[in-house]
């Protein structure tokens, strides 16, 4: 068993001096930091900070958008995914969870089974053990074992969300994406999906984009503060919390602004 | 399949050599209606610009006389072009306050039921073949209009407006009710703030703000009548005169190519003279559209 | 100047819109009644199933009405994969917004061009330069493409109503874009593809224009053996029987109308019917 703390210092995501623009909207300048393998990286910021833009261009959803431009590299174990990498090999490594729950309007299982099809796994019996092992690892599982095949939509919100959390462990990703994931829900849900964040980050590394800075507080490992497109700071997020090293992480956190 | 697994290959090749076809497919479906405009043009100039080696183009779009049979043949259009002209007009000038009115009627005063039951008729008009509206308008409209002004045939240039001027209002209607539930509710709103009446509100701010969907319906109005074919070449009289009044028969662009083309000799002159016709059509048709789509966009 | 109280003239002013209105639907409705009244006590297997007799004054109307199910069935197969596709390409691909334009352009005057000149186009190029002579292949081509517009734009208003969240969720699983389109996608604007595809079907089914010199017979012995063959339609049909015959019994020709009319409004129901259940099943 590998366990985090054995693997804590291997970079698995490189940023090197990265910036990010849509048409003349500059969104993010000159960022460079390491995601560790296995950690829970917590970045905050006020909104137009950059955070989503960020998590955007790790899995490349940013190409769809025909004003972007970026310069700069981004590594993951490694290999530059801009240069060397198809697109459906790094979104598969890479997963995302975004703001709003957003299942497919297809069952439960059809949900968890759409990326295993997706990369031609086909089988029943391979595709059940699929689902059934993700929808456990999002602990979901219990929940919904016996109505599999009724309708995603039909889910709560905090449900649907780590249905879509489930839906992204199916195709066996590296690195998570949570882009706020409890913006939409209630503080009971929330703690559901912290609790499986929680989890996850034993065998997945975790990008948390949040607006939120307690939960920052309580789930991350390290801690990144974004402000107008830069980064400001990037430590343990005990000490970004206690002693931040900058005047303007302070205020942030103390809730002066944003 | 384990979650650590060996690094993957990365490739840049394209998937599948399928998904490459479906692409090229898309995008050459994408791109052939910019074709088919191409060679509408290509072929109605291809068979119709012979006309112009005997005719010189001022005689066909200016000569008085439509004698496309007889010896020597006379293939001047005018007859036929203020033939759709007055028709037309005809036809615009009962549609459009009509028109404009039902637009308001159902988009701003009905009660929502009604709403959708005055839609649902307007669409059916819409679905009616012309020739079905030709033929009513043959036994019901025609002998109306000769009855009503007591003249020798009612097949004339009026029954022909007010079938036409009918058969237009689904996309006068259409285009209208577009244009007036795309201003905001907040205009109406303010106004009514400020004490208006709902008329008031409808005619002072609503109105104004949706002018170029007005302009728009009138045009497209105008495309869609000037290019109808079966109704009107079924109760118009056909008469190839240049018309001074309504109540004479009258022979439009359209009613002449879809009559005159069965017996038309290909590769003669007068084969020639009616895709000259459709060049006619095809252009006016052309400047129609884009002047609508030049006013619905301006608005956004 | 005299001021008249404001709500009297709303009140006029609702009358006169309210007058207006019902100048369209009146009319409507008149046409349907007479069509139903004069045309019901022709309407009877017989006449459905049985070829035209006595130079079209008695008989029935089975040829035409198969020949524009034909062509019905022909102009889907032609105009149905190149709409669709051409659909996904302006909603999902097509970047270059001045070349998009064009495009619209293009499609929009397509929509425009008059019946007849479609007709006069399918002649020059189906009928003669490339030799398929009057056939149900010429006039499904040429049926085809007027309805391309009318498909093309219903099938992109369809695309647009499904959520971009869709399209996201399933590229950042891993999918390519056609993958994506195929599965995240196309499912979901089906319905509304469906309903526009019928609301074109119906309408090229009742053109007379366009087929008049690409396929239509005024009279044949026997049905279409072949697409090169030419058919009857059930539209021209009624302008032969209306304009070209002499003496024929009102009867047959309000049946015909009736007919062809219930064809297409059957069309349109269908279309309807889906759209309405649709909506009601939607869930996002």
């Amino acid at each position: 068993m590998v366990t985090p703390e054995m693997k804590i210092c291997r970079p698995k995501v490189t940023v090197k001096d990265l910036s990010v623009s849509y048409g003349r909207l500059e969104s993010l300048r000159h960022v460079s930091f390491e995601v560790n393998e296995f950690e829970i990286l917590g970045v905050i910021g006020p909104a137009a900070s950059g955070k989503t833009s960020l998590l955007r261009t790790f899995n490349r959803l940013n190409d769809e958008n025909p004003a972007f431009q970026k310069t700069g590299k981004i590594l993951l174990d490694g290999v530059d995914i801009y240069e060397k990498m198809d697109l459906p090999t790094l979104r598969k490594k890479i997963g995302m969870i975004f703001a709003l729950p957003a299942p497919l309007p297809l069952s439960i299982f059809d949900n968890i089974a759409y990326g295993p099809r997706l990369h031609n796994v086909w089988k029943t019996s391979e595709l059940e053990a699929i689902v059934e092992k993700s929808l456990r690892a999002a602990f979901l599982w219990e929940e919904v074992k016996d109505r599999l095949k009724t309708p995603a939509m039909k889910l709560s919100g905090g449900q649907q969300q780590r249905l879509c959390i489930a839906r992204s462990l199916a195709v066996e990703p590296e690195v998570i994406l949570f882009d706020e994931p409890c913006s939409g829900l209630d503080p009971i849900a929330t703690a559901h999906v912290e609790e499986a964040m929680q989890e996850l980050k034993a065998k997945y590394t975790i990008i948390l984009v949040t607006n939120n800075t307690k939960q920052a507080a309580r789930v991350s490992d390290r801690t990144a503060f974004f402000l107008m497109g830069e980064l400001v700071e990037i430590d343990r997020t005990q000490k970004i919390f206690t002693v931040p090293q900058d005047k303007r992480t302070e205020d942030y956190i103390s809730g002066r602004f944003g | 399949m384990d979650f650590v697994g060996l690094p993957v290959p990365y490739t840049m090749k394209p998937r599948r050599i399928s998904e490459f076809l479906i692409e090229s497919a898309i995008f050459l479906a994408g791109t052939i209606s910019i074709l088919f405009v191409v060679l509408i043009f290509i072929f109605l100039a291809k068979e119709g610009f012979a006309l112009f080696r005997t005719v010189s183009l001022w005689d066909f779009l200016a000569g008085k006389d439509w004698y496309p049979i007889s010896y020597p043949p006379r293939f001047g259009a005018l007859p036929l072009i203020l033939g759709s002209v007055w028709v037309t007009l005809g036809a615009i000038l009962i549609s459009v306050p009509i028109g404009v009115a039902c637009a308001v009627y159902i988009a701003e005063v009905a009660p929502h039921w009604l709403r959708e039951i005055l839609k649902a008729s307007v669409e059916f008009l819409a679905a009616i073949p012309s020739i079905v509206l030709g033929f009513i308008g043959l036994v019901t409209l025609v002998p109306l209009v000769q009855s009503l002004f007591n003249i020798s045939t009612g097949l004339t240039a009026l029954a022909g407006s007010l079938m036409l001027g009918f058969m237009a209002m689904p996309t006068i209607v259409s285009i209208m009710e577009d244009a007036l539930t795309a201003v905001p509710r907040s205009y109406r709103e303010g106004a009514l703030a400020l004490g208006a009446t709902h008329w008031q509100a409808i005619w002072r701010v609503v109105m104004p703000a949706a002018s170029s969907g007005v302009i728009a319906a009138v045009m497209l109005g105008i495309g869609r009548v000037i290019g109808e074919t079966m109704a009107v070449m079924m109760i118009t009289g056909n008469a190839a005169r240049i018309p001074t009044t309504l109540l004479q028969p009258v022979r439009t662009m359209t009613a002449t190519i879809a009559a005159e083309m069965g017996e038309a000799v290909q590769g003669s002159p007068h084969y020639a003279s009616l895709f000259a016709i459709g060049i006619v059509l095809f252009v006016i048709t052309f400047i129609i559209n884009l002047t609508a789509d030049f006013f619905l966009h301006r608005e956004k | 100047m005299i001021r008249i109280n404001p709500r009297i003239t709303e009140k006029l002013a609702f009358a006169f819109l309210f007058f207006s209105t019902l100048l369209i639907l009146v009319p409507v409705f008149l046409i349907l009644v007479l069509i139903f009244k004069d045309g019901l006590p022709a309407l009877s297997w017989e006449f459905l199933a049985s070829y035209p007799r006595l130079g079209m004054r008695a008989g029935g109307i089975f040829p035409a009405l198969l020949g524009t199910v034909y062509l019905a069935a022909g102009t889907l197969v032609f105009s149905l994969p190149i709409g669709i596709l051409g659909a996904i390409y302006l909603s999902e691909y097509a970047k270059d917004h001045g070349f998009k334009r064009v495009v619209e352009v293009a499609i929009i005057n397509l929509a425009g061009v008059p019946s007849v000149v479609y007709g006069l186009f399918g002649l020059g190029l189906f009928v003669i330069f490339l030799k398929f002579g009057a056939s149900l292949l010429a006039g499904s081509l040429t049926l085809g493409i007027m309805s391309l517009p009318v498909i093309i734009t219903s099938t992109r208003e369809a695309l647009g109503t499904v959520p971009k969240s869709f399209r996201e969720v399933s590229l950042a699983l891993g999918a390519t874009k056609w993958q994506t389109i195929r599965r995240a996608v196309l499912p979901n604007a089906l319905p509304g593809i469906l309903t526009g595809t019928i609301l074109a079907l119906s309408r090229a089914a009742g053109e007379t224009a366009p087929i008049l010199f690409t396929v239509a017979a005024f009279y044949l012995p026997k049905l279409p053996q072949s697409i090169f063959d030419q058919a009857m339609a059930l539209p021209y049909h009624l302008y032969v029987i209306s304009t070209q015959v002499p003496n024929v019994k009102l009867s047959i020709q309000y049946g015909t109308a009736l007919v062809l009319i219930l064809l297409v409004l059957a069309m349109n129901i269908v279309a309807i019917v889906i759209r309405a259940r649709f909506r009601k099943r939607k869930l996002w």
